[in-house]
């Protein structure tokens, strides 16, 4: 009877050590990442925007200055925290990459292919503008409170699209988006995951991107974030601002509401 | 008389027209719209091409009734349909090789656009799971699997159970987030055994 | 050409912290490519400070210095309005010099 009761508790204090094991590591994890917030090299990003945005650029030599986000020509301030929206002038529901490519080809002259072109950056040989360009934009609406409006038929019908297509199950996995983040307190490995179905949740995960991915030594922007999210579900490529990944921002977006706009962020 | 209602139709004739559709679309239009749109929203990379998104049945019907909770009826249909199309092994030998299960359940790579089509394919189990209790990076998507057989039995019908859960674990839980890794080709018939035996093997770190 | 370094710097008291941020690959050369051939080292290897054109900090750093590397220090003394310049040079020669007002 002795032995089993000191087995037991040898068990058990195993089970603990293994807990506690698992608490240090998450403690030491949040603190890595309370060491990182200062020095975030997404200002670099941020800087090369705000050049790129008030340069003459293109075969047309014209800067970003005229171009429309929402809130009228040339007006940075707070315009992604109320993205996506519908644009007459496109007669089409955008995010702000997509209405960034929308002033290249229409303002600047550029052809949709070469707007569209490497916007994942890969190292300092390989830089996307349009990484550049979402930092700096972003960078101006920080502290505003998400408003996405979603008032406009098509901006309702991309909520409801995009919202389906969360719980989509497919790729040779049987993944969707829920698997991961439609549950409260779960992580994958080490990584909490968020549950984009609660408000919560939502705000936390959308307010703070773009970030600077430490393992990626990039700003990543949302598109990004979508693109990699389907690579790992095994699905094919994720086409750079296609309708579905607006369909599925917009959910996310509009979910985020009321939130203040914390990025551009810095993650792992 | 008349021309006033003639003119009356008019004017609401118009403003039907500029307001377009009176009401939204309805939520089968909006599935038919979204599964349209999302096919439509993908190019093939690498060895993930577009028939990744074509759902089979149990996918068509775990996606229909996401976010809710479907009837005892249609769970036990999609159960059934999975079970029955279990690949046992033909020599009736469950475990295989524990050590290799492990290095299976670490792999967390296999089938991305980003994988080699020709390199390791694993089961990515730390990923949900806890498994062996020396590893600490554990995800908690799914249930702990540590002292799995300790505490279920090490008897041929828990390895069975075992076996057919990696196999397809929609044949046991419908709607299951675990992929089905046998019934989908991401794992071999050695793998799905080296890792059942990873679980039920008596000496392996799971039971210790 | 590598990006302009952000340099923030605040006077407290009787001193002076600055903070840079610099973009480089730091490369540490000891990273293959998906073909398999070493990618080559690439990093900045010396780092000066002047306040007024007087040196106030040197480094010598290698590989183990990550990518985008931050940097933080204090030094006694400073006053609003003076110059702050920071320099970097790497192991292929490429250098890189920008300045900053204190704050």
């Amino acid at each position: 009877m002795t032995r089993r009761v000191v087995l037991a508790a040898t068990a058990a204090l195993v089970l603990a050590g293994v807990a506690l094991a698992q608490d240090a590591t998450v403690e030491g994890i949040a603190k890595y990442r309370a060491a990182l917030q200062d020095g975030n090299p997404a200002e670099l990003w941020e800087a090369r925007g705000e050049g790129l945005w008030k340069t003459a650029r293109g075969p047309k030599k014209v800067t970003f200055e005229k171009c429309d986000l929402g809130l009228g020509p040339g007006v940075v301030k707070g315009a992604y925290a109320q993205l996506p929206r519908y644009f007459p002038d496109a007669d089409r529901v955008m995010d702000l990459e997509t209405r960034l490519v929308h002033c290249m080809v229409t303002q600047q002259g550029y052809t949709l292919a070469d707007a569209k072109k490497g916007p994942f950056g890969n190292g300092n040989e390989s830089k996307s503008d349009i990484e550049a360009l979402v930092a700096y934009v972003t960078s101006e609406s920080r502290g505003v409170k998400m408003n996405v409006a979603a008032s406009h038929p098509k901006e309702q019908e991309a909520y409801r699209i995009g919202e389906r297509m969360f719980f989509f199950r497919g790729g040779s996995h049987d993944f969707s988006c829920a698997t991961c983040h439609a549950e409260s307190g779960k992580r994958i490995r080490l990584q909490d995951l968020p549950n984009l179905t609660e408000k919560a949740g939502a705000q936390l995960a959308y307010t703070t991107w773009p970030a600077y991915r430490v393992s990626q030594g990039e700003l990543r922007t949302f598109q990004w974030r979508l693109f990699d999210c389907f690579r790992q579900q095994r699905f094919p490529a994720l086409e750079f601002t296609s309708d579905g990944s607006i369909a599925l921002t917009m959910f996310l977006a509009r979910n985020a509401n009321g939130a203040a706009f914390d990025a551009p962020a810095i993650k792992r | 008389m008349k021309t006033i209602i003639s003119v009356v139709t008019l004017a609401a004739g118009t403003a039907m027209l500029l307001s377009g559709c009176a009401s939204p679309p309805s939520d089968a239009e909006i599935n038919a719209r979204a599964t349209a749109m999302l096919k439509a929203s993908f190019a093939a990379r690498g060895q993930a091409g577009l028939d990744r998104l074509d759902q089979d049945e149990t996918q068509k019907a775990c996606t229909t009734y996401a976010g809710k909770v479907p009837g005892k009826d249609v769970t036990d249909r999609i159960e059934k349909v999975n079970f029955e199309s279990i690949k046992w092994p033909a020599d009736g030998k469950y475990l295989g090789n524990w050590q290799n299960g492990e290095k299976i359940a670490q792999e967390g790579r296999g089938k991305q656009f980003s994988d080699d089509p020709a390199g390791p394919v694993g089961g990515n189990c730390y990923a949900c799971h806890q498994v062996a209790p020396q590893e600490v990076s554990y995800g908690t998507i799914g249930p702990s699997l540590y002292q799995f057989a300790k505490v279920r039995g090490y008897g041929p019908d828990i390895q069975k159970y075992a076996y057919g859960k990696i196999w397809n674990a929609d044949a046991y839980s419908a709607c299951s987030n675990m992929p089905r890794f046998g019934h989908s080709n991401i794992l071999s018939e050695q793998q799905v055994k080296d890792v059942t035996a990873l679980l039920m093997d008596p000496n392996s770190p799971v039971n210790k | 050409m590598a990006d302009p370094m952000r340099i923030r710097a605040n006077v407290t008291g009787d001193s002076t912290e600055v903070r840079v941020l610099m973009s480089h690959e730091m490369e540490t050369g000891q990273r293959k490519d998906a073909a398999g051939k070493t990618i080559p080292a690439w990093f900045i290897q010396n780092v000066t400070a002047t306040h007024n054109g007087k040196n106030v900090l040197t480094a010598q750093w290698g590989p183990a210095v990550s990518k985008n590397p931050f940097l933080s220090f204090k030094f006694k003394g400073g006053a609003k309005g003076d110059k702050i310049q920071i320099t970097w040079v790497d192991n292929r020669g490429d250098k890189r010099t920008d300045e900053a007002l204190i704050a």
